[in-house]
């Protein structure tokens, strides 16, 4: 499909060749500064440190990665700190999504529409500029530098999409198959979890991959409600990083940082990728 | 009696939800209304003031610079966003291997976080061990190593192109999703009318697909006026509060000077301001719709 579209009539093979060329540039300049990156991220700190810089490492070593293994609380507490918060932003969004999904999607509920718009509306407010009532809730009820408060803000910015995802979901499912189980007896629950949530799980899948790259990611929420030095996320020890020790920052180490916190992503999508385009693709065309 | 309790059930399966969007959401978009109206500091304080912080805001001339140069920064990348994104759309329309493969290199950099990316290019453009410099000097396009971030133009052409490499692949993505559902009769109908490929682009294809293409456009514009990582890491503000964004001395007035009341006033400012913004372009795009 598409190739109507795409295609000159008749383009000369001449042109087609061009577009292929520039279809390698294009590659080559998108992967490029997370090429050198990875080699600024092996060199020796020395070398990582050179004025003017060199492109191609001449060594190989893995010492950027061990010393960012060990910046202050290590490596290895700030990646699970990130990967716990992730893990609770999946579960809270599912947890909400798949039975909101399933009411909007099924019930006659009065009101419906309604809700539906209020719980979308919160994707129109800008999340950072409510980071301050939350903030002073958190630290009323010890919320602050907890794993649980951090996956509750970004549970917020997550959940509307996530709702819409699900919702979509379960309306592709055909009527006659609930309809069938309720004629064998069964409650709305059982039908909920032996009829639909095997259907659902693609919708599952794409709802757990978007709360996953939005939690991993982000940024000035981290960087508030973690302000204690154990709990910090990846990219807010990357921050520690990037602003150096007595004035030299260790530019080695932090690619090898930013490698880190890149090669989940990209492991992801590289895996994922068919149910995170179509679930982008999902929201765009309605 | 059985339709009252099915309307039970399904409000009972849209509790959870609902709850959490009232007492994560509602109440606290209630509650920064009435911060906006207090002195309330981290430090203390928190008396009713009235609008004192909204005239002060009208009066902050550094609120105002930040805004203006948030604006400059949306209103410049908005549009290289959206015409590169068009034309990767288009390039990457044809499902030859090749093509697929430049769409999914293209999106790559999307799913991963701007914090991420603007360390990655803080480095990439540091005026002594940054490459972007090497390779400038190595074409002959600058004699000596530039100091990036210390002129605000340059610092947000920085910005700019490292978020363009970042983002670029979203608009991309919506916009193909929209050029997808043109329909292949219409375009062969003007194929076998005898249209040019740019003229089938310019009428048939970016009309049938404007709806996304407006929704890539109001998606990337909200972002920039929301821009907060990319500064924060990249130019830190630099040269002397140039480049600090909205969101930036909000964040600045809130958490570093702790002044919750006027920084709460501020984000009142800005969202009115993005609604607004939003509503008038969904107006103007319905009004356009049904012309």
């Amino acid at each position: 499909m598409g190739s109507m579209i795409a295609e000159p009539v008749g383009a000369s093979r001449p042109m087609r060749y061009l577009v292929a060329a520039f279809c390698v540039f294009l590659i080559a300049l998108m992967l490029a500064p997370l090429v050198f990156s990875f080699f600024a991220s092996i060199k020796s700190p020395v070398e990582a440190g050179l004025v003017p810089p060199n492109y191609f490492p001449r060594s190989l070593t893995g010492e950027n990665y061990a010393s960012v293994a060990n910046y202050q609380a290590g490596m290895w507490t700030y990646v699970s700190n990130s990967l716990i918060v992730a893990g609770l932003t999946i579960v809270f969004c599912l947890a909400m999504a798949v039975p909101a999904g399933y009411a909007f999607a099924r019930f006659p509920i009065p009101f419906k529409e309604g809700f539906f718009l209020l719980v979308l509306a919160s994707m129109m407010i800008p999340y950072q500029a409510m980071l301050t009532p939350l903030y002073l809730m958190f630290s009323a009820i010890g919320l602050v530098n907890t794993y649980v408060g951090l996956a509750i803000v970004h549970t917020i910015l997550q959940l509307p999409f996530s709702i819409y995802l699900m919702r979509n979901s379960f309306e592709g499912i055909p009527k006659e198959l609930s309809e069938a189980a309720v004629m064998d007896g069964c409650t709305s629950f059982q039908v909920l979890a032996r009829v639909f949530l095997p259907l659902v799980v693609p919708g599952m899948v794409t709802v757990a991959l978007f709360a996953f790259i939005a939690s991993w990611n982000e940024f000035i929420g981290a960087l508030i409600f973690m302000s204690n030095e154990q709990s910090f996320t990846v990219p807010v020890m990357l921050t520690g990083v990037s602003s150096g020790q007595f004035g030299v920052v260790d530019w080695g180490g932090l690619q090898a940082g930013v490698m880190v916190s890149i090669i989940p992503c990209v492991a992801i999508y590289l895996l994922l990728q068919r149910y995170y385009v179509s679930g982008l693709m999902s929201g765009a065309v309605k | 009696m059985l339709a009252n309790t099915t309307k039970l059930v399904g409000f009972a399966y849209l509790l959870p939800a609902l709850l959490f969007t009232c007492v994560f959401v509602v109440y606290p978009l209630g509650h920064l209304v009435m911060l906006s109206l207090t002195n309330e500091s981290l430090l203390g304080g928190g008396e009713f003031v009235g609008l004192d912080n909204y005239r002060d805001a009208f009066a902050d001339r550094s609120f105002w610079k930040a805004f203006w140069f948030t604006l400059k920064y949306t209103a410049f990348i908005t549009p290289v966003l959206m015409v590169l994104g068009f034309l990767l759309a288009l390039l990457s329309m044809a499902n030859t291997p090749l093509r697929q493969f430049t769409r999914g290199v293209v999106f790559l950099p999307v799913v991963i976080g701007l914090a991420s990316s603007s360390l990655l290019w803080v480095w990439l453009f540091n005026q002594q061990v940054g490459l972007a410099n090497q390779v400038l000097v190595d074409v002959n396009i600058i004699e000596k190593p530039l100091v990036w971030f210390n002129k605000s133009n340059l610092g947000l052409l920085a910005v700019t192109i490292s978020v363009v490499w970042k983002v670029v692949g979203f608009g991309m993505i919506i916009m193909l999703s929209g050029m997808q559902q043109v329909s292949q009769e219409v375009l062969e109908a003007s194929m076998i009318d005898g249209a040019s490929y740019w003229q089938r682009v310019r009428r048939i294809i970016v009309p049938l697909s404007m709806r996304a293409i407006l929704l890539a456009t109001l998606i990337s514009a909200i972002g920039s006026m929301l821009a907060f990582d990319q500064f924060y890491l990249m130019t830190g503000g630099a040269p002397r509060g140039q480049t600090f964004t909205s969101v930036y001395w909000i964040y600045q007035n809130s958490f570093v000077y702790f002044k919750l009341g006027y920084g709460s006033a501020l984000s009142i400012i800005l969202m009115v301001v993005i609604m607004a913004g939003s509503a008038l372009q969904l107006t103007l795009q319905n009004r356009g719709a049904k012309a």
